[in-house]
């Protein structure tokens, strides 16, 4: 198919138009047995005539997803592996060969960091709600009179009276889990259970792990805390209450709200006591400053 | 690799409780590997409390262990069995809350996850659709990693693709802020990707062709952007041997050849891309290389040339004085559907009237029309029949030329063929009779 050399000039020319010819029919063009007729072609989904190109599109697909997968073993981009370095972030040591891997742990555990009690939130948008609502006095105040608690869901501008009903909300209207990871009541202040006693209301916690965890000796006062806490991969200690955060573990959906310790408190039985003179609950958070 | 039950839980149970770090990421790794195998996936999704453990990990505060989590859902979600795929559910809320992060390789894997989960399942859909996938998807396009954009485009094609998309899903999407940014996305320039702007033309197509507002993506400036992609297609199919470009080619010539037919293209009709000759001269350069690349799309290319001709004298005008006649008439021996389509541009040419006529008169036109009438499809002959009676009509002497070149014999073997004898006899007695 050859094509005159002033076309590829006229593409790199200026816009313009030809000056269109005079139009003149004749009303015999187009009449029985003869039927043509300009018409405007219009062809909707799963038309026939898209088959091809259809086919088309769909190998490329295939082609593009086999090479995704960010894995190791088939790298769509290969991995810089460079010497191993910490991250910088004071207070973490965690150490990396892999700029890739780094880039993920900064952003998922440093990023969106509240600076009133450290937790981490995969988004601004879950860090903000978050400041806001457990951190600001003036929300208190304000969400006694009326709906401060506003839909996590980007776009849906509900808001509601209590985190109960928000809650609510997500599941029924939205088709969240129950057990959201990111929308966990905060704890009322004021009782002696401190943050460690989130250990005692997780559900599918059981007894086994809970010996498991003691395996180590718990003569040294605290020691058994600290141990608990770490098998439950808890390396971070929240000052305060819970959580609306990122737990290591994931919740079964309790059957009551979470926001009810009480109906937990069984699963200690009184026969541990952990170092000497403790109390049954845990006492505050103080001794477990490791990584703030 | 198949793995069984027990050992499935073994790396679970590794990964869950394991005390090095590195111990439990390799038990997700071995796990992942094990997924990809549709065995090990079904024995997966039926233990009981894996997905709930693999969703724990996924939401863990070990970085590397949410990517491993996530890897081993998005082998899952490659699966062909609505099982498996529906297993995914609890994950979706995660995935979409993980879209408004900042870790680029992170969001790209969950996008592509969702782009494969919402393929296969109508369910999944049903539950992305309340969870707010459409909003999610307008936040995260304003991300400025090309890798994030084109698993969006990926993930937003799939949904847009779904048989219940025209009624549940498209008015949502047009409703957002998401034609926007595709249209910006489709811009011409330094800044165009092709990844990117492949899946972005492909998700305007699914839109498009489903006719639920296209008057709104032209106040948006559909057509004068296609139009001007057009342009820049044409000049990089001229520049470089790359093979993409028809990828881009076909879903954009789809796109503009549907937005021609919508009332509100008329309305837009004085914006310079609808009356630039340089779109007919953009659209033969990029026939021409689908003829040496991917011959069936020529239908696509013809389909908007006839868009684009049909009303308007200014295009019509252009074909002539550009001398593009004779390059359309090379396509006549591609196949029956190309020539149809070549004849029609043709009609839509001569039926302007004797000034039109006047420019197709003498050349090639005749042997060509005399080579169609050789044609048993009925009808690629019944169009060249068609364009006989406005050569006759326009032009004086066509008849007469036409006699002198055997036409008659032509003509004689189509008179026995129902749709055509009428045209035939008509055409053989203005022939004879003037």
């Amino acid at each position: 198919m050859q094509l005159p050399p002033a076309l590829h000039a006229r593409l790199a020319g200026a816009p313009g138009s030809a000056e269109p010819l005079p139009v003149e029919r004749d009303p015999a063009a187009g009449t029985t047995p003869f039927s043509f007729a300009p018409r405007l072609v219009r062809f909707p989904r799963e038309h026939d005539f898209f088959e091809d190109g259809d086919v088309q599109r769909h190998l490329y697909l295939q082609d593009v997803l086999t090479q995704v997968g960010g894995a190791p073993e088939r790298p769509r981009r290969p991995s810089a592996r460079v010497p191993e370095f910490t991250c910088q972030v004071a207070g973490c040591c965690q150490v990396f060969d892999a700029l890739e891997d780094y880039e993920h742990h900064y952003h998922a555990l440093h990023r969106n960091v509240c600076s009133f009690c450290k937790r981490a939130f995969p988004s601004g948008h879950l860090l903000d709600t978050h400041i806001l609502e457990w951190h600001d006095s003036l929300f208190q105040i304000l969400a006694e009179r009326q709906d401060m608690y506003q839909c996590l869901v980007e776009g849906c501008t509900e808001k509601f009276r209590t985190s109960r009903d928000r809650k609510e909300h997500l599941v029924m209207r939205h088709l969240y889990p129950a057990d959201f990871r990111f929308d966990k009541p905060r704890r009322s202040r004021g009782q002696d259970f401190a943050v460690d006693s989130r250990i005692i209301w997780r559900t599918d916690f059981s007894m086994g792990d809970f010996y498991k965890a003691l395996s180590i000796s718990p003569a040294v006062p605290g020691a058994a805390e600290q141990v608990l806490a770490e098998a439950l991969g808890d390396d971070r200690a929240p000052s305060e209450g819970d959580a609306m955060e990122v737990c290591s573990e994931h919740v079964e959906p309790s059957p009551e709200p979470a926001g009810e310790r009480r109906a937990y408190s069984h699963r200690i039985p009184s026969t541990i006591c952990f170092g000497q003179g403790a109390s049954r609950g845990f006492k505050s958070a103080k001794k477990r400053n490791k990584h703030q | 690799m198949i793995f069984g039950e027990a050992e499935i839980q073994q790396f679970l149970r590794l990964a869950q409780r394991g005390t090095e770090e590195k111990e439990r990421e390799g038990a997700l790794v071995s796990l992942r590997r094990g997924l990809q195998c549709p065995e090990t996936q079904q024995t997966f999704i039926r233990l009981e409390g894996s997905i709930r453990t693999l969703v724990g990990l996924l939401t863990s505060n070990q970085a590397l262990l949410q990517l491993e989590a996530a890897r081993c859902l998005h082998e899952l979600s490659h699966s062909e069995q609505s099982a498996v795929v529906e297993a995914c559910l609890p994950a979706t809320s995660y995935l979409l809350t993980y879209l408004s992060g900042h870790s680029s390789d992170f969001i790209e894997l969950c996008l592509y996850t969702l782009g494969n989960l919402i393929v296969e399942s109508e369910a999944v859909r049903r539950q992305l659709l309340p969870q707010g996938i459409v909003p999610a998807l307008a936040a995260c396009i304003q991300s400025p990693h090309l890798t994030v954009l084109e698993a969006l485009g990926y993930a937003l094609s799939q949904l847009l693709q779904a048989k219940e998309a025209p009624e549940k899903i498209i008015p949502s999407v047009l409703g957002s802020t998401l034609p926007q940014h595709m249209l910006q996305l489709l811009q011409p320039g330094p800044k165009l990707n092709l990844g990117v702007a492949v899946e972005f033309a492909w998700c305007l197509h699914y839109i498009i062709c489903s006719q639920v507002n296209n008057a709104l993506l032209i106040t948006q400036g559909a057509l004068s952007t296609l139009g001007l992609l057009l342009l820049d297609l044409a000049g990089a199919v001229q520049r470089t041997e790359d093979a993409g470009l028809e990828l881009l080619a076909c879903p954009v010539l789809r796109c503009l050849s549907n937005l021609l037919t919508e009332a509100a293209a008329e309305a837009v009709g004085g914006q310079l891309q609808l009356r630039d000759e340089r779109v007919v001269a953009a659209l033969f350069i990029l026939l021409q290389f689908l003829l040496q690349k991917q011959p069936s799309l020529l239908p696509e290319g013809l389909w908007l040339l006839n868009n684009l001709t049909a009303n308007s004298p200014s295009f019509c005008t252009s074909l002539l004085s550009l001398d593009l006649i004779e390059p359309l008439l090379h396509l006549l021996s591609v196949s029956n559907v190309v020539s149809v389509l070549v004849l029609t541009v043709l009609c839509n040419v001569a039926e302007k009237g004797p000034a039109y006529c006047q420019r197709l008169w003498p050349g090639p036109l005749l042997s060509s029309l005399l080579d169609t009438l050789a044609f048993s499809d009925t009808e690629v002959v019944g169009q060249s029949l068609e364009l006989l009676q406005l050569l006759f009509l326009y032009q004086p002497g066509a008849a007469q030329a036409f006699l002198q070149q055997s036409g008659l014999q032509a003509l004689q073997r189509h008179e026995e063929v129902a749709q055509l004898q009428d045209r035939v006899h008509a055409l053989q007695q203005t022939a004879l009779h003037g």
